[in-house]
């Protein structure tokens, strides 16, 4: 080893703002440009499989969000002294603690959601979006923007969901909010006798409808892959 | 003529670069092109042309080889309502105003959206209107039966020629087929209107005592759990007021109701010798799709099992739609596979999945739609192995 050092100089650095621009960034890419299903295409299969209805939507978009923003603070406090070579399973064991812990609070306050999503709400540890984010942010941020970075691409994905949501029971049952107690019947209220579309109602349907969603997307803000 | 002519050289100055009405040029150019010919000619130079054929003379020739399935259709739409409220002695007259009544609606319908679609995404890409749709407006009524809402043949037409064709780049670029994307559609969406007791248009009439709207298809779904011979169902149903609709013979003729093109196997044959004469349908699909039915068929024979497995397997060639799917769908050049090894193995397995989705899948009692559709996505496939042999064999040929 040499003698010589290198005096790094010490910046006074100023503080950043809570919400500085590029901060505020991290809210609002992934709501378009770098969204996380549309453009990442990334948490398809829960996308496909809990949308049928607005309810399950919202609540797995609180779900994620939460799951991943906490995931991402607690792996950014932790990132300098976790070893490379078993982060994969640090970050799994942080992840199901929030998972089970969101699993538990829907189980004993809303039982028949957690009925429903069944197994999607224990599939978030293994949701791409979650390990994605960890992986790509939060490994190599400080814990507030990791914060934020988790609340954008939680709410990016919720976005989508709830577009296919408002999609599919609209036309596929024919009501909007159902579960809800403002639930509305949109076409008997009108009086029209509507005819549910089975096909929306299956996972397939809703691949088809995300594909348009994606294509409507892409012809708006005009993104194109590189190769 | 001369006076539509005047009329279309009149406005043609408004569309053309820098006019007013420039980005409907398309739109105008596909009505001028459909009603008269080009009046451009090529130079002396250029492009040899040894044959007019292209895209509209093609599609018209499947259209004509339809023509048969399409009458026989309408007439029998006809003569299964006669039979189904009891009114046997209908005249010819009769029965064929009562078909073309439900009929012809649809395929206005068909027509009208699948070609507006067509002409507004003409005008937004800015591309020629092209006569995909030609063969495609005649398809979809030809698989619908015959008392489907109208409105629902106009969401499958539409939902089709966006997400079956445009989304995938227009004419020539699907990977499944655009009519068969439409019934499966309907199939899934409105699972109600496609199955049950639709398939014979029964109207303001009332049944006749003893009417059963079963299909040779569900009677041999049920016959798979209660274990009666299929061939003596068949021969016995329909006893009363239509005797003998499902003999052998008579499905072959097609005297039964089903969806509105494809009941008779007779007309499809028809239809086949017309594609194959003209080069417009690949023989080696048709062939290969009838043989891959019957070979599963007898596989099935011989496995055994319960009764839909011992039905002989000539009679899987003539119920449900598999020769209509053979003849017009499964040809279709843009989704079949493009090489001739290919052809066989494209339409042998499409025999061989449609025979099995319906012995085993009593879910979805059609299987040739299925069959079809999936085959579709695997021809590429196909067609990639078949080169990529051959490159192969003519490697080892090689002497470097």
């Amino acid at each position: 080893m040499s003698t010589e050092t290198v005096e790094i100089e010490k910046v006074e650095k100023k503080s950043e703002p809570l919400f500085s621009k590029k901060n505020k960034k991290l809210i609002s890419n992934p709501l378009d440009i770098d969204n996380p299903i549309t453009v990442q295409i990334l948490g398809v299969c829960s996308a496909l499989a809990i949308t049928s209805q607005i309810k399950p939507a919202i609540v797995m978009t609180l779900g994620l969000t939460f799951v991943t923003a906490f995931s991402n603070v607690f792996i950014s406090l932790m990132r300098n002294g976790i070893p490379s070579r078993i982060r994969i399973i640090v970050q799994l064991a942080i992840v199901s603690v929030w998972v089970i812990l969101v699993d538990q609070l829907l189980k004993a306050y809303v039982y028949d959601m957690a009925k429903l999503m069944s197994v999607y709400v224990g599939l978030i540890i293994t949701n791409c979006i979650v390990m994605g984010r960890l992986e790509a942010y939060a490994m190599a941020n400080k814990p507030w923007p990791s914060f934020l970075d988790g609340i954008g691409n939680g709410l990016g994905y919720g976005i989508i969901l709830i577009i296919l949501a408002v999609v599919r029971e609209l036309f596929g049952s024919g009501t909007l909010f159902k579960g809800f107690p403002f639930e509305w019947h949109v076409f008997e209220s009108m009086g029209i006798k509507y005819q549910g579309n089975g096909l929306l109602l299956l996972p397939a349907g809703a691949c088809i409808l995300l594909g348009i969603i994606i294509w409507v997307q892409r012809s708006i803000n005009g993104y194109r892959e590189t190769h | 003529m001369n006076f539509l002519r005047n009329q279309l050289d009149k406005v043609k100055h408004n569309f053309e670069r820098g006019q007013k009405w420039e980005k409907y040029y398309y739109a105008y150019e596909a009505l001028d092109t459909f009603m008269f010919a080009p009046n451009t000619t090529n130079d002396v130079k250029g492009s040899q042309i040894r044959d007019a054929i292209d895209l509209k003379r093609l599609m018209m020739t499947v259209i004509i080889g339809m023509v048969p399935c399409l009458l026989f259709g309408i007439w029998n739409v006809g003569h299964q309502h006669f039979l189904a409220i009891g009114q046997a002695g209908a005249t010819l007259g009769d029965k064929l105003w009562v078909g073309a009544l439900q009929v012809v609606p649809i395929i206005i319908i068909s027509y009208g959206v699948g070609l507006g679609i067509e002409f507004i995404f003409s005008t937004l890409r800015k591309h020629p209107v092209n006569e995909g749709f030609l063969v495609t407006g005649m398809l979809i009524p030809l698989v619908m039966p015959p008392d489907v809402p109208l409105w629902q043949v106009a969401v499958a037409t539409a939902f089709a020629v966006i997400i079956g064709k445009e989304a995938f780049g227009g004419t020539g670029m699907n990977v499944v087929n655009v009519a068969l994307t439409a019934r499966a559609f309907l199939y899934f969406a409105y699972p109600s209107d496609l199955s049950g007791d639709v398939w014979t248009f029964i109207g303001d009439g009332q049944a006749v005592a003893g009417y059963s709207g079963a299909t040779p298809l569900s009677l041999a779904a049920d016959a798979a759990t209660t274990g009666v011979n299929v061939v003596q169902s068949f021969n016995s149903f329909g006893a009363g007021w239509n005797e003998g609709v499902f003999t052998l013979s008579n499905l072959f003729m097609g005297i039964r109701p089903g969806s509105i093109g494809e009941t008779s196997t007779l007309m499809c044959l028809i239809g086949a010798l017309i594609l194959i004469a003209t080069g417009a349908g690949s023989w080696k699909i048709i062939v290969s799709v009838f043989g891959g039915a019957y070979v599963m068929g007898l596989f099935l024979n011989l496995v055994g099992g319960n009764a839909f497995t011992q039905m002989p397997a000539h009679y899987h060639l003539v119920i449900g739609g598999l020769a209509f799917g053979a003849v017009f769908m499964a040809t279709d050049p843009v989704t079949a596979s493009q090489t001739e090894t290919g052809k066989w193995v494209y339409g042998f397995l499409i025999g061989l999945f449609t025979v099995l989705i319906r012995v085993f899948n009593p879910a979805y009692p059609e299987g040739i739609m299925l069959a079809i559709l999936l085959m579709n996505v695997f021809a590429p496939l196909i067609d990639y192995f078949v080169v990529s042999a051959n490159k192969k064999r003519r490697l080892q040929r090689a002497t470097v």
